[in-house]
């Protein structure tokens, strides 16, 4: 427990974080804090060892929202998928609450309930209506009734802006409402961590700010801890308490930037002179790994 | 409110439109048949074809007869024989090769080997392998329908997005619900389309089949199907009754289609949203 609390971390020297600054995660949350140790990923497919993810070190505290901002492909969701335990990592250690998810020994996390992720293309089944879906989770894990389920698949609905969209199949819903279902069905498995990977990739800026606002307002509710992948840089400081930047391929932390603008957070927040102020901090950092990862990419192609 | 909506449906700008495309039809080939000439050309074979008028007299004739009847029921019992059991062996098969990587590498290559060879090339060894006329039919009947069944399972089943299946697991579906919850209704679909094109090759299979071997067991016109019944009014010289048979196995398709998009619309409800 007491090597999740002192915070490690971090990658360059340059990326010293100081916990305590105004507006982080909120303070009741007890549970959800992620450690991430120095974990390596080497695809070796035929032979050609890549490496995805190097020497990577991460402390995120429970409840916090981490913004996790790099380079398409620079293997961010590698990392993702390790906690969430759909495949495995070559070296280091990955631990939720001082438990031991995967690492030495154990390659691989089991996939669980208290790791839920929102996907990119969204992963609503198609072949269920949207409470269906919502209630999926909880049906799975069997401990309440089924009245109960759904009683609490239409409160969680209707908190969040769904009623009277129940009976519709996710096909029947605009992908904005569609992605608002998948959050709900994912905290009705009360996690203790929500994984995003990049899932508002595909909506337009204008659905786009709606939905930041809506996942603010639902996270406002009921406290995680957010693991959010991005390549949007005002994305990430819209949402985040803090951002950290990936250097490109091989994924490392590079650089870590406070959002010390407090919670909770409205649109009024992007024309604030702090938000633009944060921007022009990471502008540089991100356009330099984006500016490697093009190079990269010219040399391959 | 529903009958509205059905009368509705029965007086569209669509319906009309097809009803106009089969009056017109029907109105060039009765006016074919009946001429010599076209146009001042003349026109050498049309004058041999049956024209609608006859066809549907000579039909009139055999609506009271039950032989005729008998041929529809035959054909009917071969093709839904032979394409339920197309389903009930052909589905779990696919599920089976998609889930089990083992089982897909000592049965796959027998398979693609088998799935060339048309069913009618099974006619002559199916005569000589089953017991009885009646099942060496419905065993080419249930090829025609089983491979295409197999194979759209089989692709429908393998190309499942493997997030929904990485999200169950999240949540905590056990393998079973996983098999139940998420690759059954997520191979639906092609399930659906599989049987649907499979119905259409069972039709044209069990015509050719009951052509060659000769209308099963029963022998004579009666028990022969619509396949046999088109053969014997040819071989009797009848070509209004040929043109009959025809027609009569267009409908059976048709309405075996229309059942299996029922069925299927019933099953994929999802899928009417898109």
């Amino acid at each position: 427990m007491s090597e999740v609390l002192d915070r490690k971390v971090v990658a360059d020297d340059s990326a010293k974080v100081d916990s305590d600054v105004a507006g982080r995660a909120a303070p009741e949350v007890t549970k959800g804090a992620i450690c991430i140790d120095d974990v390596v990923k080497i695809y070796d497919p035929d032979g050609a060892a890549v490496m995805a993810v190097d020497h990577c070190s991460i402390d995120i505290p429970a409840g916090e929202i981490c913004m996790i901002v790099g380079p398409s492909g620079c293997g961010k969701t590698t990392l993702l998928n390790a906690i969430a335990g759909f495949h495995d990592i070559t070296s280091g250690s990955i631990h939720l609450d001082g438990e031991l998810l995967c690492g030495p020994g154990k390659p691989e996390a089991t996939p669980g309930s208290d790791r839920i992720v929102v996907f990119q293309n969204g992963a609503l089944f198609p072949w269920k209506t949207n409470l269906e879906n919502i209630a999926f989770g909880p049906l799975m894990a069997g401990k309440l009734s089924k009245s109960e389920i759904y009683d609490k698949a239409r409160s969680m609905m209707a908190d969040a802006g769904l009623s009277g969209t129940e009976n519709n199949y996710p096909g029947e819903v605009s992908s904005g409402l569609r992605r608002r279902v998948e959050i709900v069905r994912a905290l009705m498995n009360d996690p203790k961590v929500l994984l995003f990977d990049e899932p508002y990739r595909a909506l337009d800026s204008l659905t786009k700010s709606v939905m930041h606002e809506a996942l603010l307002e639902i996270y406002y509710r009921n406290k995680v801890t957010i693991f959010f992948i991005t390549h949007d840089l005002e994305e990430a400081i819209f949402l985040g308490h803090r951002l950290i930047i990936m250097s490109s391929r091989p994924c490392k932390p590079k650089k870590i930037v406070d959002v010390d603008i407090p919670h909770p957070r409205d649109y009024s927040v992007l024309t604030s002179s702090r938000f633009r102020e944060i921007m022009l901090e990471a502008k540089g950092v991100v356009h330099e790994e984006a500016q490697k990862a093009f190079d990269a990419g010219e040399k391959e192609g | 409110m529903k009958q509205g909506r059905f009368i509705g449906k029965l007086f569209s700008r669509a319906t009309l439109r097809g009803l106009f495309a089969i009056a017109v039809f029907i109105l060039i080939w009765e006016v074919g048949a009946r001429s010599e000439q076209w146009l001042g050309f003349r026109m050498p074979y049309l004058g041999l074809i049956p024209p609608p008028t006859d066809v549907a007299a000579s039909w009139a004739g055999l609506i009271g007869d039950p032989s005729y009847w008998q041929s529809w029921y035959m054909s009917f019992l071969r093709v839904f024989g032979g394409f339920l059991a197309a389903m009930a062996i052909g589905i779990p098969l696919g599920l089976f090769m998609a889930v089990n990587k083992t089982f897909y590498g000592i049965y796959f290559p027998t398979f693609e080997i088998m799935r060339p060879i048309p069913p009618l090339a099974w006619v002559p060894a199916s005569i000589i392998f089953w017991p009885t006329q009646e099942l060496s039919i419905a065993f080419v009947t249930f090829l025609g329908a089983f491979y295409t069944i197999v194979i759209n399972v089989l692709g429908g089943a393998r190309s499942i997005n493997k997030q929904y299946l990485q999200a169950a697991q999240s949540m905590g579906a056990s393998q079973w619900d996983i098999f139940r919850r998420i690759v059954l209704p997520a191979t639906l679909p092609s399930i659906v389309v599989g049987s649907a094109v499979g119905m259409g090759i069972t039709w044209e299979v069990v015509v050719a089949a009951e052509m060659i071997s000769g209308g099963g067991s029963s022998g004579g016109g009666a028990g022969g199907g619509l396949g046999f019944f088109i053969w014997s009014s040819y071989v009797g010289g009848s070509y209004e009754q040929i043109i009959v048979g025809m027609i009569s196995i267009g409908i059976a398709g048709y309405f075996s289609s229309e059942l299996l998009r029922q069925l299927g619309g019933f099953f994929t409800p999802w899928l009417k949203t898109r």
